[in-house]
């Protein structure tokens, strides 16, 4: 099953590298993983997609727990989250009825083109990660030029916050 | 007062009541080697190889509890001590190990003698840390020893770039007395409703067994054990790691269990109602195949390790805390509690195990003019009065020293489990004895390990560590050639050690005592020679029988009732069964 695991982690060189390399000697599945610094500037905040039978899950959880640089975690998949990716794509617009293609397509999907060239279209796209997927299936695939995905990110509904 | 980083290090290792540091110097380290030069407090102790600092700061840890240290420089420094530090990770030792690193302003430049040290530790510690500012030096070395010491123990690297160390910069340095990490944060004590359901489960059984590990010694808890042990008149089992713990010659022991436990204690987990595991992890020697592991137990698991719970076997009563304090809440339930041990089931189940007893699974043939391994252990026990402390290396040498030599007392047995590192044994050996002059110290060993770090023999000499080695010597790489013998057909592919060289000249070489022994009839008066000279280290060079075997033997994919037996208990199980008395 898909689980995505929010974590709350010391802001310090060699974090990012003992979280992953867990991942990696264990033979844990990431799917993505999004890292960055929040308000507290000692603290970065990183959203971890994996996937895994619960007994695996809970290693994971109690491994990642362990680091002593992880000072808090949460796996939201039980719980009411919000789940948001971004993407950038640069498309071939190359002529009007193509320009005018893309465009439509993109407003149908609520994307937003950021960036035009005589023969380019590049669009901003945020979304959960299979309203992405969508969009690149939409977009027929000899036009895509380039995808850059941000990999998901996560917070709680409700009053309910990981916070130290 | 203000000091240079060199003399914080220096300072700091003091002020931490550390009286060893095991080390190698180097370039990077040179600030540091001169500020340890100016004092006495820290004895420093020149080892011939890094990974010989790392084993025997271990042994040292295994032998007193306290942190072990070491101090190596920068790249193969780091590297070589790498081994030593999984070593100590796999078996959660405490220690902590200082590495010096290029000057700040020179790493990533591929600059001589540079490693990424935290990068190459990072998968085999506890944690570690690079220090980038002088002013946060003694702090984290604070972190690093506190770190290191609590929880489940573990190495942790300090890796410090030589600029920190530079002599000429002083800063006002304070002993950091406490410190506290916002993320670590170790929880000792078990859920009080956790251990009350365990108390119901354990007061239930009818066939119960205690199986401990090395979180018993780890956590000091031998006394609690035992008490809870007597208490209950339940059998006990203990792995290759916690053996010692509970007493090797109390009747409630059953011996270890696992890969080369007893018949006894590996049936009796196979046929237990009620596991009661603390301070162990399942790990693969011990279980075995473990979709037939203990078929028919309800599984309590104590460990201070959360993702220790649950890991490889389900439990049904998981209780996450430190093996002493947990066991004080279990007995003042017990004690507490109007539930009571089920006395006729706990008779029937130690008769059952009685008869599995009595088919004495470590039975071995003599043959004439040849030395059994286990008789040389046997002969090591008796001349030792069982009170020596015991090294070993890794293979058949060290299945038969947990055997054959009974552990009444935790810390004597110090040998490297989860990883199996060979060359473990003599390094360790000097830490003990270090920490223990007064004591006698024997590594176990054979000719294949002690090979891989006998430089440190020159160790021994320079700083007056008489240990005594008992090489058991049969020319082959044994449990290597065990296996070929059981599972390859007897194809022998590179196991035959055909240009050993002479031990005793070797010995003799270092400064050493080297004796030679062939015949089973000399035996006992080596040992007691050995022995006898108390201030000279001994090298016992006992020829073996080349084809013994270590039995029971549980091999991949079989269960605890699944062992492969000895010859001799094969027979005692066939005229068994003919009386049909075989269980």
């Amino acid at each position: 099953m898909r689980h995505i695991i929010s974590l709350l982690v010391e802001n310090e060189a060699g974090a990012l590298s003992r979280i992953s390399g867990l991942f990696s000697a264990r033979g844990y599945n990431i799917e993505s993983l999004t890292v960055a610094t929040t308000e507290d500037h000692t603290l970065s905040r990183m959203t971890i997609i994996t996937t895994g039978s619960d007994r695996i899950i809970e290693q994971i959880t109690k491994q990642l727990n362990k680091l002593v640089d992880v000072v808090k975690l949460q796996d939201f998949t039980e719980g009411n989250f919000i789940e948001r990716e971004m993407m950038f794509v640069k498309v071939k617009a190359d002529g009007e009825s193509q320009r005018a293609e893309v465009k439509r397509l993109s407003d149908i999907f609520r994307a937003r083109i950021i960036d035009v060239t005589d023969t380019t279209f590049c669009i901003e796209l945020t979304g959960a990660g299979d309203k992405l997927d969508a969009y690149i299936k939409a977009m027929h695939e000899n036009n895509i030029v380039e995808v850059v995905r941000s990999g998901s990110m996560g917070i709680m509904r409700g009053e309910k916050a990981l916070t130290l | 007062m203000e000091l240079s980083g060199s003399e914080i290090i220096i300072q700091f290792l003091k002020d931490e009541g550390v009286k060893h540091l095991f080390g190698y110097p180097g370039g990077a380290v040179l600030h540091i080697y001169d500020a340890l030069q100016k004092q006495d407090d820290v004895e420093h102790i020149l080892v011939r190889h890094e990974q010989g600092a790392t084993h025997a700061a271990d042994g040292y840890a295994r032998a007193t509890g306290k942190p072990g240290v070491c101090l190596v420089t920068s790249g193969p420094g780091a590297t070589n001590a790498i081994t030593g530090i999984a070593t100590a990770y796999m078996d959660s030792i405490p220690l902590v190990v200082l590495t010096g690193q290029v000057p700040s302003h020179a790493i990533g430049s591929d600059a001589f003698q540079e490693v990424d040290a935290v990068g190459v530790s990072r998968p085999c510690v506890k944690h570690n840390f690079l220090v980038k500012d002088l002013n946060k030096l003694a702090e984290t070395l604070k972190k690093a020893f506190y770190v290191a010491t609590t929880g489940r123990p573990g190495p942790v690297v300090v890796d410090i770039p030589k600029d920190i160390t530079a002599p000429h910069i002083k800063i006002p340095y304070q002993y950091p007395e406490k410190i506290e990490l916002r993320s670590y944060n170790p929880n000792f004590k078990g859920h009080p409703r956790q251990i009350k359901r365990a108390v119901e489960l354990i007061l239930n059984a009818k066939r119960p067994m205690i199986y401990t590990g090395g979180g018993i010694i780890l956590d000091n808890a031998s006394e609690e054990l035992r008490n809870f042990v007597r208490k209950l008149g339940y059998p006990i089992t203990q792995t290759l790691m916690g053996l010692g713990a509970f007493p090797g010659t109390d009747p409630h022991f059953i011996g270890m269990l696992g890969m080369h436990g007893t018949y006894e204690a590996n049936m009796a987990m196979h046929e237990c109602d009620v596991l009661i595991c603390i301070g162990a992890r399942f790990d693969d020697r011990i279980t075995g195949v473990t979709s037939k592991f203990c078929p028919y137990a309800q599984v309590i698991h104590i460990d201070i390790d959360p993702a220790s719970i649950s890991k490889t076997i389900n439990a049904d009563i998981p209780i996450v805390g430190g093996a002493k304090q947990v066991l004080v809440e279990l007995i003042k339930q017990l004690d507490q509690t109007e539930l009571k041990v089920d006395k006729k089931a706990l008779d029937a189940w130690w008769k059952t195990i009685k008869s599995w007893q009595s088919q004495n699974s470590f039975a071995y043939e003599q043959k004439k003019g040849l030395i059994q391994p286990q008789a040389a252990i046997e002969e090591l026990y008796k001349v030792t009065n069982g009170d020596a402390y015991i090294t070993s290396d890794v293979g058949q040498h060290q299945m038969y020293a947990a055997q054959f030599y009974h552990f009444d007392e935790p810390r004597r047995w110090i040998n490297s489990g989860g990883l199996g590192t060979m060359g473990f044994g003599l390094p360790a050996a000097m830490g003990v004895k270090l920490a223990f002059p007064d004591k006698d110290v024997a590594c176990v060993t054979g000719e294949g390990s002690i090979q891989m770090c006998i430089q440190e023999l020159s160790t021994c000499l320079q700083y007056d560590l008489p240990v005594k080695i008992i090489n058991l010597n049969n020319r082959y790489l044994g449990m290597v050639r065990q296996w070929q013998e059981f599972f390859y057909e007897k194809r022998y592919s590179h196991v035959y050690m055909d240009s050993l060289p002479d031990f005793v000249k070797l010995a003799e070489a270092y400064g050493h005592v080297g004796i030679l022994v062939e015949n089973p009839d000399d035996l006992h008066d080596a040992m007691v020679e050995a022995f006898k000279l108390k201030d000279r280290t001994v090298f016992l060079d006992i020829i073996t029988d080349q084809e013994a075997n270590v039995y029971p033997m549980i091999s991949a994919g079989k269960a605890h009732n699944e062992m492969d037996i000895s010859p001799l208990q094969q027979k005692v199980q066939a005229s068994l069964k003919a009386k049909g008395e075989l269980v």
